[in-house]
């Protein structure tokens, strides 16, 4: 059973890039949810991005999938982008219009 | 132990170390950086999964593009000088429970589940191969993806000048 165990370990395979991907998520998920800065929160989208694209390419290299998974990946990365350049400018709007970024601040919406 | 293992171990925990000291880090400055070396490591991640054109990708856009919007962001967000790029902390236990529950649920679900697994060919570039599929199967994505970087440039060209001309009104009425 340990050399086994030991065995599983020293042999990367696909579930091995699963598990890192797994946990770059729960990283990402916990800044978005315990961070009060906008630009906290949209770093920890950004490591959530970056966790399915894991997923993807990791797809791509050890099943049937083929470049059909890098394909994916690369659009994911295209959609970062203008998410990213997006996102920013509406940011730097709300600073310019409440002089804050906390979000618990911005509750204009709220009724 | 093989090189592979251990250029895997090495960059893995590279990666989930800087992403830890990014989500754990009160400095938001250090946060950024910490991302940086995080989407590095993520980088070399793909190159241990043989998809070469797709690391130089994340390397250009991630590094070079996404992170410095982010430092710029930062840079003008921060108020006055009394502002010493601190973040507040909200949540702790509920949001570490719930992560934590989720990180265990996936490793679960993904250690449990029998992939299909079949055995590729080490190819000797993606980049030919991607190219043909760009040009071939996947030319709409591309051409809409293009359009959608288009109206992303000006929908924040605008946001942005409209924030610059409010701005000089405001003061010229004062």
């Amino acid at each position: 059973m340990e050399f086994s165990m030991i065995q599983w370990l020293a042999e990367p395979g696909l579930t091995h890039f699963l598990i890192v991907s797994a946990i770059l998520f729960s990283l990402g998920l916990m800044a978005i949810l315990s961070k009060r800065n906008v630009i906290m929160v949209l770093m920890g989208v950004e490591l959530i991005l970056n966790s399915a694209n894991i997923n993807m390419i990791a797809f791509s290299r050890f099943t049937d999938l083929g470049l059909d998974g890098q394909m994916i990946g690369l659009f994911v990365i295209i959609i970062a982008a203008a998410e990213a350049a997006v996102a920013l400018a509406i940011v730097l709007n709300i600073y310019n219009r409440f002089r804050s970024i906390n979000l618990d601040e911005i509750s204009l919406l709220k009724g | 132990m093989e090189l592979t293992t251990i250029l895997f171990y090495f960059f893995s925990i590279a990666t989930i170390g800087a992403a830890a000291v990014m989500v754990f880090s009160k400095n938001i400055v250090h946060s950024a950086f910490a991302l940086m070396f995080s989407l590095i490591g993520v980088a070399s991640l793909y190159v241990l999964l043989y998809a070469d054109f797709i690391a130089a990708t994340q390397l250009l856009v991630y590094v070079g593009g996404i992170l410095i919007l982010i430092l710029f962001g930062v840079m003008l967000t921060t108020q006055g000088r009394s502002f010493d790029y601190k973040t507040i902390t909200v949540n702790l236990v509920p949001a570490s429970i719930l992560s934590l529950g989720v990180a265990a649920l996936l490793i679960f679900v993904f250690v449990k589940t029998d992939w299909m697994i079949s055995e590729v060919a080490e190819p000797d570039q993606t980049i030919y191969d991607l190219g043909m599929l760009l040009m071939g199967d996947y030319v709409l994505p591309f051409i809409i993806a293009g359009v959608l970087l288009l109206i992303a440039i000006i929908g924040a060209i605008l946001m942005a000048t409209r924030l610059s001309s409010q701005s000089i009104k405001n003061e010229n009425i004062e």
